[in-house]
């Protein structure tokens, strides 16, 4: 069997659902209807629409998705399918038929293309388009799939696309290859995508809940959730990891840890002087965490890089604290040391030339002086 | 420019830009007034004077007999401003991670509630201080623009500070951004402004007390 079964799904009638597509990888409706509680409760919606997340995700049917990888990881693809045992997550990105997976699907070559150019065509602007990956415009010829520039790949998919999900920060803000001196010129999705809505789906990967969040609610309200000014999911991305963080009281209360190993990280303490980024990163890892609600970086013992924030590879070190300089400044304070004493002492003559200047031009008054008449 | 663009910028180019200019300033302007120079006291000193000036530099921090009753706000509110910055400049945890990244030098910090509540009085004397300045006709009298901008800026870095730990505003990086290159404004206007007192008033004092001493008259 292929990882997401898509070998097995060519051959199922046009009314498979999720439903069956759950039974068969051994999944409990009270398994599943857990799952769209922790949906609808991330929407702050009511518990009466657990029911009608539930419905709307199991008869949903053949909403067509096509997933571009253009310069990424595969990282944001191993975060929503890689695990022990197939994820609510993984099986609904299966079900929403992914027509167009180039890491996933079983076809290759032209096959592969054609999957694509005729999954476009039969859902012409329905389709979601997703990508995962930033798109250089710096050479054409820095990232190809099948010959085609990612520009020219993007360009063409998202004509006839619905909307445009961008999952992971190299698609919604340039990311790695973006960082500094960005060798390739990527940019992200939504400065190339103006005419369609362009979802962002930052972090490094993005957590799987927050990605098939995004799609559950188009498939249940047959609309995109609601974005901030980044475009991205606001249920998600609202809170900074910092304010959600349960090593917040030790923040407040002045307790740091002081290196990895010390008496402080044992006792769980803050990792702000360690370099956590937590402060200034948007995210629900504090909130949903990994890996089924196990933990997140920052529960593990390592502070928060920042992944789901544009530029966070040029933020200065990983290990520095937010207040910390992010570029050295000795050897400006250095210079400008110097140049204020050479500056200081040229102000310090030219007063000097000032004073003695004044001090010929004085004249004495004489009584005489006082006396005559103008 | 986002929020977090901006923070990036103030942690990096706007630090070194800010410190620089900074340090070429105050060098500047120290070696200034150093070169300057007094005429030489050719007169004897009227009393063993040793100390006076030193002294000065402490002494002229406590009120004459009577000044604090007839200018309560004037002292209160300086010392409560004065001692609640420093608490909040120079003990509040990530404040002195910067120091360390700057000096490398540390030291323990306080928790947070305390270095909140030396911060709120700051910001309340510092307010409490400009309605003075402004109700009281000579003091209006003596203000210039140099006087509204020191206030200015050292105003903003505690209101942008205090809304960047409190939250105020919904987009916390981008306040704490402003924070960070409002600190730095006033690190590139301090050896240029009224500021300045933070070194001048040692020279100043000592200077005053030692001639003072000299002359006769106690420190």
């Amino acid at each position: 069997m292929s990882p997401l079964g898509l070998e097995e799904k060519m051959n199922r009638p046009a009314d498979n659902t999720l439903r069956i597509a759950l039974s068969d990888a051994g999944i409990s409706r009270r398994d599943f209807l857990g799952f769209c509680a922790t949906l609808a409760a991330a929407y702050a919606l009511p518990a009466s629409s657990v029911i009608v997340i539930a419905a709307a995700l199991e008869n949903a049917s053949r909403t067509s998705v096509i997933w571009l990888s253009f310069q990424e990881c595969t990282g944001c693809t191993e975060s929503l399918t890689r695990s022990h045992t197939p994820t609510i997550e993984g099986l609904i990105l299966e079900q929403v038929s992914l027509d167009y997976h180039h890491t996933l699907q079983a076809a290759s070559g032209e096959a592969a293309e054609r999957a694509r150019e005729e999954s476009m065509r039969a859902n012409a602007g329905k389709y979601l388009l997703v990508v995962d990956g930033s798109v250089p415009l710096g050479n054409p010829g820095y990232s190809t799939i099948a010959g085609v520039s990612n520009f020219d790949m993007l360009m063409e998919t998202a004509k006839g696309a619905a909307a445009v999900i961008a999952v992971g920060t190299c698609a919604a803000y340039g990311g790695l290859p973006a960082a500094q001196p960005n060798p390739t010129g990527a940019v992200p999705v939504s400065q190339l995508i103006k005419d369609k809505p362009v979802i962002n789906v930052p972090g490094c990967p993005p957590i799987p809940v927050v990605i098939t969040g995004v799609l559950a609610h188009f498939l249940t309200f047959g609309t995109l959730p609601e974005l901030d000014g980044r475009g991205r999911p606001t249920i998600f991305y609202g809170e900074s990891i910092h304010d959600r963080c349960y090593r917040r009281p030790s923040y407040d209360q002045g307790k740091f840890a002081e290196s990895f190993d010390d008496e402080g990280a044992r006792k769980g303490w803050c990792l702000f002087k360690l370099g956590c980024k937590g402060p200034v990163t948007h995210n629900a890892c504090a909130t949903t965490k990994w890996n089924n609600g196990v933990s997140f970086p920052i529960q593990s013992g390592h502070g928060c890089l920042g992944c789901a924030e544009p530029d966070f590879w040029d933020m200065g070190s990983f290990y520095k604290a937010l207040s910390m300089p992010a570029t050295p400044v000795r050897k400006a304070v250095a210079g400008a040391a110097a140049a204020g004493v050479g500056a200081g002492v040229a102000v310090a003559f030219a007063n000097r030339a000032k004073k003695a200047a004044a001090k010929a031009a004085h004249e004495t008054v004489k009584v005489e002086d006082l006396t005559k008449k103008p | 420019m986002s929020g977090l663009e901006l923070l990036t910028w103030a942690r990096g180019p706007g630090l070194v830009l800010a410190v620089g200019i900074c340090i070429f300033g105050v060098i500047l302007r120290l070696i200034e007034i150093l070169a300057l120079g007094r005429q030489a006291d050719l007169a004897s000193p009227r009393q063993n004077s040793t100390g006076s000036g030193w002294r000065t530099i402490f002494t002229r921090s406590l009120p004459p007999p009577g000044m604090l009753r007839r200018a309560p706000l004037t002292y209160l509110g300086g010392y409560v401003f004065h001692i609640g910055m420093a608490i909040a400049v120079f003990f509040f945890v990530p404040h002195i991670e910067l120091f360390r990244g700057l000096l490398g030098l540390r030291w323990p910090g306080l928790p947070n509630p305390l270095v909140d509540i030396a911060s709120i009085a700051a910001i309340i004397a510092l307010l409490a201080l400009l309605v003075g300045r402004l109700v009281d006709p000579v003091k209006r009298l003596l203000t210039n623009a140099g006087d509204w901008l020191a206030w200015a800026l050292t105003f903003v870095p505690l209101i942008t500070g205090y809304s960047a730990y409190h939250h105020l505003f919904e987009n916390y990086t981008l306040t704490l951004a402003v924070h960070i290159v409002s600190v730095e404004l006033l690190l590139v206007l301090l050896p240029f402004s009224k500021l300045f007192h933070v070194f001048s008033l040692f020279i100043a004092r000592w200077y005053n007390g030692e001639i003072s001493g000299r002359k006769g008259v106690a420190s």
